[in-house]
């Protein structure tokens, strides 16, 4: 039986750790809130990018030509796999969903004879998947857009990737993410960079507006092959501002759950506290009366 | 038909300018090109250099803004820029710029392997062309 003074401190730990978790959960509704303007702030040009993508698309229509990372290599042999978490804990099921989404991927190439390769962003999910597939990480990138998520921090990831590309270290590869759904909901998500596939639904779009015949200055294909390594670049900087709300969104939820359960536990501990108070009181009192009955 | 065009100026950040203008001056990869009001439609690649905005005069510049390369877009009515980084001219600092065409030249001649070298060549050209920039300004 815990004595008054233990259930006094109990209570004292608890509140303590509440004002923790409920403060952790206005930061991060507040950096939501930031990260989720940053990601409006950059869909105007990953729209742009799209439109121009595909109506060079459009243009250059001979599958035979096109540049390597627009028909891929040919092959289908090594896998990457671009694993973006998160640097901090205390935020849900954040981290476990993406890995475990990430070693589902992983087991399943493998299973099927192909090669893996990871990239690993954040440091939560590295020491995860470091457990079991150390051997597979070829880059680990930490504290990126610690204090603000920039474009450079997703051209660093983006020029790691075709470096590797260029130097045919691999045939495919993909992002895996968390997407953005609402502060309770993310979905990880599996989207494939290498070689690039123009997203579903857009040529309906592209056809639906006025369908202008474009010039191309210099050459479409010189076009595309610039415009398509910083296609990938936005990817990756849209998946990674996707990534970094979805975090935002996750340990908010955690921490509001927390907070509430500290204030559930409080209530019990106060019962349990003042149950005992009145307990020693009354036994206080039966020992006087007793001790009085006995004189 | 109009007489101005739609100007857009997007960074992968933000846009930065949505606004009609009479005429823009890019700085197209096979040379600067004027954007008027029922231009060709076309996609061009920018290189890195001034864009030069005629809001309401067309003999007035209104802003003049550094572009470290990107695409352009033109329609007949609208011209979207996609540029990987904007700066005011303005807002250049001769110094600075200075210092980081030093410094780049430095480290593109300790540079060791194809990749960096042709990244910092890159950025050197970037840096060179922002100097170029402020220098028209002084």
């Amino acid at each position: 039986m815990p004595s008054l003074k233990d259930i006094r401190n109990r209570i004292g730990s608890v509140k303590s750790t509440q004002k923790i978790t409920s403060a952790m959960k206005m930061v991060a509704a507040s950096k939501l809130r930031r990260a989720q303007e940053q990601a409006e702030a950059g869909r105007p040009y990953a729209d742009r990018m799209a439109r121009m993508l595909s109506s060079l698309a459009a243009n250059l229509n001979d599958a035979a030509g096109g540049p390597r990372l627009m028909v891929g290599t040919g092959d289908d042999r090594v896998h990457l796999l671009v694993v973006i978490s998160s640097d901090r804990g205390l935020c849900g099921g954040f981290n476990g969903a993406i890995v475990r989404e990430a070693k589902r991927t992983i087991q399943r190439l493998l299973a099927d004879g192909k090669q893996v390769k990871l990239i690993c962003v954040g440091r939560k999910g590295r020491d995860l998947l470091r457990r079991d597939y150390a051997k597979l990480i070829v880059q680990s990138y930490e504290e990126l857009g610690k204090k603000k998520l920039s474009f450079a921090d997703a051209d660093k990831v983006a020029s790691k990737v075709l470096e590797m590309f260029d130097a045919g270290e691999f045939d495919v590869a993909h992002l895996l993410y968390n997407k953005f759904k609402s502060a309770i909901a993310q979905i990880p998500t599996l989207q494939q960079i290498v070689p690039f596939a123009p997203p579903k639904g857009e040529g309906a779009a592209a056809s639906a507006g006025p369908k202008a015949q474009y010039e191309f200055e210099p050459g479409e294909e010189q076009i595309l092959t610039e415009l398509l390594p910083k296609n990938l670049a936005i990817q990756v900087y849209s998946a990674l501002l996707e990534s970094a709300a979805s975090e935002q969104g996750a340990r908010m939820t955690a921490m509001d759950n927390a907070t509430r359960n500290a204030g559930d536990m409080i209530k019990k501990l106060t019962l349990v506290y003042n149950r005992t108070r009145q307990a020693s009181i009354t036994k206080e009192l039966i020992e006087i009366i007793s001790g009085a009955e006995a004189v | 038909m109009a007489d101005k065009v739609e100007f857009e100026l997007v960074s992968p950040e933000k846009l930065l300018i949505s606004q009609p203008v009479r005429m823009v001056v890019v700085p197209g990869a096979d040379g600067y090109f004027g954007v008027l009001p029922g231009h060709a439609p076309m996609i061009v690649t920018v290189k890195p250099g001034v864009i030069d905005v005629y809001a309401e005069d067309m003999n007035a510049v209104t802003g003049r803004v550094f572009v470290a390369g990107g695409f352009a877009e033109v329609t007949d009515t609208r011209c979207t820029v996609l540029a990987e980084e904007a700066v005011d001219v303005a807002a250049l600092d001769r110094a600075a710029v200075e210092k980081q065409v030093a410094d780049l030249s430095e480290d593109l001649a300790e540079a060791k392997g194809e990749f960096e070298r042709k990244t910092l060549e890159t950025r050197l050209a970037v840096a060179q062309a922002k100097l170029a920039a402020v220098g028209g300004v002084h």
